[in-house]
């Protein structure tokens, strides 16, 4: 096929990946808050199912007025939300949907996730100050020390399964997942990194992610009760939308980073390699399923962390966890 | 090798080429130039970005991505977390722009640099051409040749930066006030 016209069916495709997984994402979080929390709205919304709820929340967000306070910095204010909801896009670049499934196989891989994702910090920032708001200053500053604090477990943590897998491109580590692990009685047995001595890893990875996502309980970027919404209070209208928009399109995109990373992404025990292009995005999509909920469940069943607990978490637990993960898979590979 | 410009404007690659320089050096100029220190680091990031696109324009995919992590991720982000926890003042200010006695010599001196690092440049690699298939650079090599062949001076580096970490952590810690004899 043309190299241009395959370059835009890739951009469509993953635009309309992204923007429908961060809608399913928002429907099943006003759902599954619901039925946690007693909320009603999302019950009898529309009728059946509370389906009418985020088109309901969508039309709001929509109608409202883009206001831009007079002191902000004008520029800079409105560039803020294109480069939260960029770095959020590119993540889908390597990500591998099949063996052949992939927009860019790139030999670098997770390298790139990490790079392209650290840039969302930067557009947290200049929201804050952009803003001229006291508040969002203060939560563009602890979004910028929480995104960095935990940026450190979750390069760790990757290091493992890249030192496990021996490359850093994502469609190779799906592949060293598949590969045998061991034979019993003739069955040859793989498992995914989750079960090969990399649980550690995950459970780094995940707590690392909700950090970095500034989801509860690490919210306090946008504490409403401490600092109204963060780097958010002065956002309105369509420019909210796209934070919003942009969060959740992470979600989806880091928990599909770590089922590919931890639970063998497209790959799935006992199918043959010839129909993984058409089985793999589904398999990868259930994946994602059941890490996105995992990440709900965790935001509205525990209370908020306090700063000095989050640094402490990042800093003295899990940076030295992670090291010791390290060093654990590289004995592992050197011993066995 | 000698380019003419009619040569020059056949290649699409250099179109691309100057797409990627023509912000950067942009962004290079409003980072001295900007009366606003926040802006400034935020111009930083365009020239930033612009070399790092340069870089994976090379094949040196690798460093182009480092470039981002690190300086963009890093660097660029501690930068203004310094700016915005001491001041961050909105608008331009006064003190950020320098009387004629400041300027004149800054940039006799940005030109004289310039032209010694593009000489050396030059007359290093100028006859030489970058082959045109020659793809991304595979990180495996890449690692190859640091940990074989470029080890010891990699660790040399390594230890400067740990030494810079141990002075900056002995000059920002607060020693315990002496107990009265």
């Amino acid at each position: 096929m043309n190299f241009w016209l395959l370059l835009l069916v890739e951009v469509v495709v993953i635009l309309v990946v992204m923007l429908v997984g961060a809608l399913v994402t928002i429907y099943a979080e006003l759902k599954i808050s619901a039925h946690m929390q007693s909320r009603i709205g999302p019950y009898y919304a529309g009728g059946k199912w509370g389906w009418a709820q985020p088109a309901a929340d969508g039309l709001k967000f929509m109608q409202k007025e883009d206001l831009v306070p007079a002191a902000a910095d004008h520029t800079v204010f409105r560039l803020a939300p294109y480069i939260v909801i960029m770095s959020a896009l590119a993540v889908w670049v390597v990500i591998p949907f099949g063996p052949d499934l992939v927009v860019r196989d790139l030999d670098l891989g997770v390298f790139f996730v990490l790079a392209v994702s650290s840039l969302s910090t930067l557009g947290v920032l200049m929201a804050g100050w952009a803003s001229a708001n006291k508040y969002s200053l203060l939560g563009g500053l602890r979004a910028a020390a929480q995104l960095i604090a935990y940026e450190l477990p979750l390069l760790l943590a990757v290091v493992a399964v890249v030192v496990q897998a021996g490359t850093m491109s994502l469609n190779g580590i799906v592949a060293a997942q598949a590969q045998t692990w061991f034979t019993v009685g003739g069955i040859e047995i793989s498992a995914p990194f989750l079960l090969k001595g990399q649980i550690i890893g995950f459970v780094i990875f995940m707590v690392a992610a909700v950090a970095e996502l500034s989801r509860i309980p690490f919210d306090m970027p946008i504490a409403e009760s401490e600092l109204t919404m963060g780097y958010l209070t002065e956002y309105s209208g369509i420019r909210f939308t796209m934070f919003f928009l942009g969060e959740y399109a992470s979600m989806v995109a880091i928990s599909a980073i770590a089922a590919t990373m931890y639970l063998g992404g497209y790959w799935v025990p006992g199918l043959p390699e010839s129909t993984l292009n058409a089985v793999g995005p589904f398999v990868l999509l259930a994946k994602v399923a059941f890490l996105v909920f995992l990440l709900i469940w965790f935001r509205w069943t525990w209370p908020r962390l306090r700063e000095d607990q989050l640094q402490d978490l990042a800093w003295r637990w899990l940076i030295p966890l992670g090291l010791l993960n390290i060093v654990l898979a590289g004995i592992f590979k050197v011993v066995l | 090798m000698h380019v003419s410009f009619e040569q020059w404007l056949t290649e699409i690659a250099n179109y691309v080429f100057a797409a990627l320089a023509i912000p950067t050096l942009v962004g290079a100029w409003m980072v001295v130039t900007s009366t606003n220190i926040v802006r400034a680091v935020l111009y930083l990031v365009v020239t930033l970005a612009g070399s790092a696109a340069l870089f994976i324009m090379l094949g040196a995919e690798f460093v182009g991505w480092t470039v981002v992590l690190v300086y963009i991720g890093a660097v660029i982000i501690l930068f203004l977390i310094g700016i915005m926890i001491t001041r961050a003042p909105l608008g331009s200010h006064e003190e950020l722009s320098h009387p004629a006695t400041v300027k004149i010599p800054a940039a006799l001196l940005s030109i004289v640099l310039f032209t010694v690092v593009a000489w050396a440049v030059a007359d290093a690699f100028g006859g030489l051409a970058i082959p045109p298939d020659v793809g991304a650079t595979r990180t495996g090599q890449l690692a190859e040749v640091i940990f074989q062949r470029f080890v010891i001076p990699f660790e040399v580096v390594s230890l400067v930066l740990l030494s810079a970490l141990v002075g900056g952590i002995a000059l920002a810690r607060k020693d315990e006030p002496e107990e009265p004899a």
